[in-house]
């Protein structure tokens, strides 16, 4: 167990290397720079665009420019182009904002696939299950922000519903039970709308993992045994079904920096998704690699967590 | 004598093609979803002769009095004879500049499909050629190291990235193309491709036929090419058919964002994007677009899970 922990804790580290050499050299390597975010500036003359780059070591050799990212990076000291401030410290607090918005849509989302999925996958081929697989597809089929903007329209006018920001602007001096309310409440439409996708994907996987072991020949044992169906379905299909499912606990993390930009773009939510957004269209060299290499990390991270996690919920797998 | 079967039981046994494309047949959703793709590539062709070839309806011209008319309007008697649209109507209405949405839907289509097909393309390249490099010669050794190792420690450095970030970065700091677009998303989403490739020819390798192959001293490139790779598209057939929908759903997301695919060129996703400026006064400008996306993917989805389960002899035999 060590052994095999210590191992690929080593492999990783090595890939984590690879990732953050390739992820440099492909934002440095392409056309575009940061001194060109505005060419049409008749105010920015040769001078100034060469006192940029001098700045921004944008002049060094890139094996140069990568070191001394990865050693600011470290200690701490990496700057963002845009505003001259740390970069860390930007991440940490637009992760603290999103963190709310992540854990709501994935709180929606697997507890509203799993009871789906197992029911369509034990009534196979009832109305049930043919709706919900047609409205699954259709779901997974519409680009998020068109249905985002339908429903936004629908949620506003009938509900009232608050779909931007974080919280009610001026909202500052209420009580803090009033603000934490507001709060919950401004939640509640994107998490709602990034959860639809989610919701779709998963419980069709819930549901062909069911199908996958309701097939087996122990179900067939435990039904000929004369156990209720409850214990059949619950007891003996779930609790097989469910193995897949511990791995993709692991993966959920990353999702928060790539899958969010959309959505937070939509609902003005400034959280990871927003910065990651604005430091690509700013060309903000240091935040986009950051970023970019802490959903790599984070990336790593789950998939052994998701490792262990399988040999601990599966006898039949020994790490080695 | 006696022991042969006669020969029209012989005659009547069906080619796996057959047989799978009688599975498929079965499944009405996929089959609709296949009935509405092979209307998308008829009307694709068309809207390319018309807009492009044989000029009938113009998709650039601008008719300032005919801004934001609802669908099925006709046009005003204040146009130039040269800008009337065929027959005096717009049957899906126009935009702010006065353009034929009609027009601009059919050029779209063309272009919409080709960056879903041109991108599943490359994707299909990439991940074949690797995968089945990984598979085929994975034993040998390069160094310290086997190819095998080799390859498939390169696609796990690239799971790693955040897909939908690295499109955005690469996207952003490249000059704007259409060619680029297609090339970006082709060049992230061939992993799947490597992995199921992989797979299957390592499975392969050790089956009779091609072991018989060998035995007969075929060069190595009849083996790969006509033994061995045509039994192992049928999964990368599948994954090819959802990576289309979901390269035309990324293009839209892309343009929502503000990077897609620049003027002339019309898109259905830079259509539906810009429509949603006009959400109130103009609900079609967003309607139509989103409605032909949905409809569009949904039948590439349903027409790839329809050949999944149609080639899943498993599942042939229990709805039979």
């Amino acid at each position: 167990m060590w052994r095999f922990l210590a191992r690929t804790l080593w492999q990783r580290m090595l890939l984590l290397v690879f990732i953050s050499i390739i992820s440099h050299a492909v934002v440095h390597l392409a056309p575009g720079e940061p001194t060109e975010v505005d060419p049409m500036n008749p105010m920015m003359k040769a001078e100034d665009i060469a006192r940029i780059r001098q700045a921004f070591h944008l002049d060094d050799p890139i094996y140069l420019q990568y070191i001394d990212w990865l050693r600011d990076l470290f200690t701490g000291n990496l700057k963002s182009f845009q505003n001259g401030l740390p970069v860390l410290p930007q991440i940490w607090e637009r992760f603290l904002n999103s963190l709310p918005l992540f854990a709501c849509t994935t709180l929606v989302v697997w507890t509203l696939s799993f009871p789906t999925g197992i029911h369509a996958a034990v009534r196979r081929g009832s109305p049930f299950d043919r709706v919900t697989t047609f409205i699954a597809y259709a779901l997974i089929s519409v680009p998020g922000f068109f249905l985002s903007y339908l429903l936004v329209l629908g949620a506003v006018q009938v509900f009232h519903l608050p779909v931007v920001g974080l919280y009610t602007f001026g909202s500052e001096g209420a009580t803090p039970f009033v603000r934490h309310m507001d709060r919950l409440w401004h939640l509640v439409i994107p998490s709602l709308m990034s959860a639809l996708t989610g919701i779709a994907v998963l419980s069709r996987y819930v549901r062909s993992q069911m199908l996958e072991v309701l097939d087996q020949d122990y179900i067939r044992t435990a039904r000929a045994k004369g156990l209720d169906e409850d214990t059949v379905v619950y007891g003996h299909a779930l609790r097989n079904a469910l193995l897949p499912f511990v791995t993709m606990f692991g993966l959920l993390l990353p999702g928060m920096i790539s899958g969010s930009v959309i959505f937070e773009q939509i609902f003005a939510w400034p959280g990871l998704g927003q910065l990651g957004y604005n430091a690509i269209s700013q060309r903000d060299f240091p935040m986009i690699l950051t970023l970019n290499f802490i959903a790599a990390a984070l990336t790593l991270v789950g998939i052994l967590i998701s490792d262990i996690l399988y040999a601990v919920v599966d006898p039949r797998i020994r790490l080695q | 004598m006696t022991i042969a079967p006669p020969a029209e039981q012989l005659a009547a046994a069906e080619t796996p093609l057959q047989q799978i494309w009688r599975a498929f047949r079965k499944d009405r959703l996929a089959m609709a979803g296949l009935y509405v793709l092979v209307l998308l590539i008829v009307l694709a062709l068309l809207g390319k002769l018309l807009t492009e070839w044989w000029v009938l309806l113009d998709p650039a011209t601008v008719r300032l009095p005919d801004k934001l008319r609802p669908p099925l309007s006709a046009s005003s008697p204040a146009l130039l004879p040269a800008q009337v649209p065929p027959w005096g109507i717009y049957p899906f209405g126009t935009d702010e500049l006065g353009r034929n949405v009609f027009a601009r839907m059919l050029q779209g289509s063309f272009v919409s499909l080709s960056i879903g097909f041109v991108a599943v393309g490359i994707s299909l390249v990439i991940g074949v050629t690797l995968g089945g490099l990984a598979g085929f010669y994975g034993l040998r050794k390069w160094g310290p190291i086997s190819i095998d190792a080799l390859i498939m420690r390169f696609t796990d450095v690239v799971l790693c990235f955040p897909t939908f970030f690295l499109i955005l970065t690469v996207v952003a700091l490249l000059p704007p193309s259409i060619y680029n677009i297609m090339a970006v998303i082709g060049m992230t989403s061939w992993m799947n491709t490597t992995r199921f490739v992989r797979a299957e020819f390592l499975s392969l390798r050790e089956r009779d036929f091609v072991i018989a192959a060998q035995a007969l001293g075929l060069p190595e490139w009849r083996i790969i090419f006509r033994h061995m790779l045509p039994n192992a598209l049928s999964p990368v057939l599948v994954s090819a058919s959802i990576d289309v929908a979901y390269a035309i759903l990324t293009e839209s997301a892309l343009s929502f964002l503000g990077f897609g695919v620049r003027p002339p060129f019309a898109t259905w996703g830079n259509i539906l994007a810009d429509g949603r400026t006009f959400i109130f006064d103009a609900p079609w400008l967003f309607a139509i677009p989103g409605t032909a996306i949905l409809l569009v993917v949904l039948a590439f989805n349903l027409v790839g899970e329809g050949l999944r389960d149609a080639m899943n002899p498993k599942l042939r035999k229990r709805s039979s």
